[in-house]
């Protein structure tokens, strides 16, 4: 599939990295155009490309943006969620490392279109190079007159702060991120009120994913219609980043149309590792639903994989081949979420751990097939009824294990397989 | 304000304290600065958080000591015990787990002779399995204080540990 790159464009430009290289490729051009139309305007352009959140609920950005009172006492704030930690998820470092001025850019202009004169770049602490870049960045845009009292010559003003987290999944959660912001331990807020009402530090508030204010840059230079004409449908539109690993023979970040087909994905990155089976695959980072080697002509959007049990998330794309061992990967999933889980909400913080324990023990040889019964309990106990999403994403992976998977464990348990031995990796002669 | 700047320059140097309250201006609270502050006097104390560090963070905001040590806990990148020279962070989550990562681990665990979470007796290294770095496509990885180490094999682990001083 011939794609045109538009949000990796810059990948491998080292120019665009400085605003001078930025703008000779057309850079800035899209935050002039939207500066000269109404914030109305810039939001119901925005609403009409259908753009959904990039981050991993699929929110439509336009309504997000819409929700912000247009007049407020108080001052308003643009947060880019730049915490990318979902499990998988590498593609919002591409974007920051190779283009930051994309970024910036997207994050003016959702400044203008909702009145807010700050912007954070939330971005999760252990990508110090990524925030060293953007912080260059950020600096090279003031110099510029990008951002500052007058940007691009308009009247309007914009600051722009890189602030870095201190390793917390839960921080990617929005509200979670508000709190982190202010100083305090990440645990999520109940909601309502919702930020574009109360958000940071009280004040009307607009959190987006990284991938999803690059988009709006590129909206609002090539219109709309540009961008609903690339996907699915009108509910699944635009330019996508598909960030693949695992066991592919060419890990990476993929651009596609959203809504490409799975195996077009694996076809484009080499194919299975070493050319083995395809045994399951995760679409969209550690909390979607698992799929199975038969899903493979699934398309890769929101609502397809919604209809299919799972979610494109954050298009995280982790691919398992046939020696996988399926309680192994989903424990190390589960205990990735119990760590994670802030604590603060019985369903989640119990029954993370409960899930994490009861697969260590199907693992390690010691379990049984009630166990994996008791397993299927635990799901619905932790799933839609936790204070934030933390919950339904820790439940996704072991209910498709459950769902899609038993069979094969019951088989493992009665034949007395577990331990299964570990899989080494290297001894198979793949080191290069 | 004065007060507590005096009892912070206890157990930070004056240059960290300046850098903490450069930073003011970018925000409309002085709680929001306590993250940034506690990177900068992470770094300041030789890569953790004694109290006393804790404690200067949280005069220079004018906050609760027990607020700041309860955010210091929160967050896996802050240390309240001594850590090596170098810290190295494993990945072990899911991506790199399918590409070895295991083996990484017990490589670094044979070179260095001590248990994770643990400094060498030389206080050179110490090393913790971490949750999903953001470099799947480079499976499997390490960081290394704030550098990224990619596509590893265990003979390349080896040749970098051996290497850092």
């Amino acid at each position: 599939m011939a794609t045109e790159r538009v949000l990796t464009r810059n990948v491998g430009r080292p120019e665009a990295l400085t605003v001078r290289g930025y703008r000779e490729g057309g850079g800035y051009d899209a935050l002039a155009k939207a500066l000269r139309m109404q914030p109305e305007e810039v939001i119901e352009e925005v609403k009409r490309s259908g753009l959904r959140g990039r981050g991993g609920a699929g929110f439509p950005c336009g309504a997000k943006w819409s929700f912000v009172p247009r007049q407020s006492p108080k001052p308003k704030y643009i947060v880019c969620n730049a915490d990318e930690s979902e499990p998988g998820t590498f593609k919002d470092r591409l974007l920051m490392e190779h283009d930051p001025h994309q970024l910036i850019e997207g994050c003016i202009i959702a400044g203008w279109a909702v009145g807010a004169n700050t912007t954070y770049i939330y971005i999760r602490g252990e990508y110090t190079k990524a925030a060293a870049i953007l912080e260059a960045a950020v600096r090279d845009a003031y110099d510029s007159g990008v951002l500052g009292t007058n940007v691009l010559g308009s009247g309007f003003r914009h600051d722009m702060v890189v602030h870095r987290g201190a390793g917390a999944y839960i921080c990617g959660e929005e509200t979670g991120m508000l709190e982190s912001l202010e100083g305090k331990r990440g645990q999520p807020r109940v909601k309502p009120p919702f930020p574009a009402l109360v958000g940071a530090f009280g004040c009307p508030t607009v959190i987006n994913n990284v991938e999803t204010l690059c988009c709006a840059t590129h909206i609002l230079l090539r219109g709309a219609d540009w961008f609903k004409s690339i996907g699915t449908d009108e509910r699944n539109t635009g330019p996508k980043l598909y960030a693949i690993s695992g066991h592919v023979e060419r890990p990476g970040t993929y651009e596609y149309p959203i809504g490409v087909p799975f195996q077009t994905l694996l076809d484009g990155c080499g194919g299975m590792y070493r050319g083995r089976e395809l045994k399951a695959f995760i679409p969209g980072g550690a909390s979607a639903p698992m799929m199975k080697a038969s899903d493979r002509a699934i398309k890769m959007d929101f609502d397809t994989l919604a209809k299919a049990g799972s979610m494109l998330g954050s298009a995280a794309v982790i691919v398992m081949d046939d020696t996988t061992c399926m309680v192994r990967a989903t424990l190390r999933l589960a205990r990735f979420f119990a760590h994670e889980s802030c604590g603060q909400c019985t369903p989640c913080r119990e029954g993370t751990n409960w899930m994490k324990i009861l697969l260590q023990r199907i693992h390690s040889g010691q379990g049984s097939e009630a166990d994996l019964d008791l397993l299927a309990q635990v799901v619905p106990n932790v799933g839609g009824i936790s204070l934030c999403a933390l919950g339904d994403a820790a439940q996704g992976p072991v209910k498709s294990l459950v769902e899609k998977f038993s069979d094969e464990i019951r088989e493992n348990l009665r034949a007395g397989r577990y331990p299964l031995p570990a899989p080494r990796y290297f001894d198979q002669g793949a080191a290069a | 304000m004065i007060s507590g700047r005096a009892a912070a320059s206890q157990a930070l140097p004056e240059s960290a304290i300046e850098e903490i309250l450069a930073l003011r201006p970018k925000y409309p609270t002085l709680e929001a600065l306590t993250l940034p502050a506690l990177h900068i006097a992470q770094r300041a104390s030789g890569g953790w958080l004694p109290e006393a560090a804790i404690e200067a963070v949280a005069h220079l905001l004018e906050l609760p000591v027990a607020r700041v040590a309860g955010v210091v806990s929160f967050y896996d990148m802050y240390h309240v015990r001594p850590v090596g020279r170098h810290r190295i962070r494993v990945c072990t989550n899911l991506s790199c787990q399918l590409r070895g990562s295991g083996e990484i681990l017990e490589t670094i665990g044979q070179e260095l002779g001590v248990e994770e979470g643990r400094v060498t007796s030389d206080g050179r290294c110490s090393y913790v399995q971490f949750e999903c770095l953001g470099s799947c496509d480079t499976a499997p990885m390490i960081m290394v204080d704030d550098d990224y180490h990619e596509n590893l094999t265990p003979e390349r682990v080896r040749q970098i540990v051996r290497e850092l001083k």
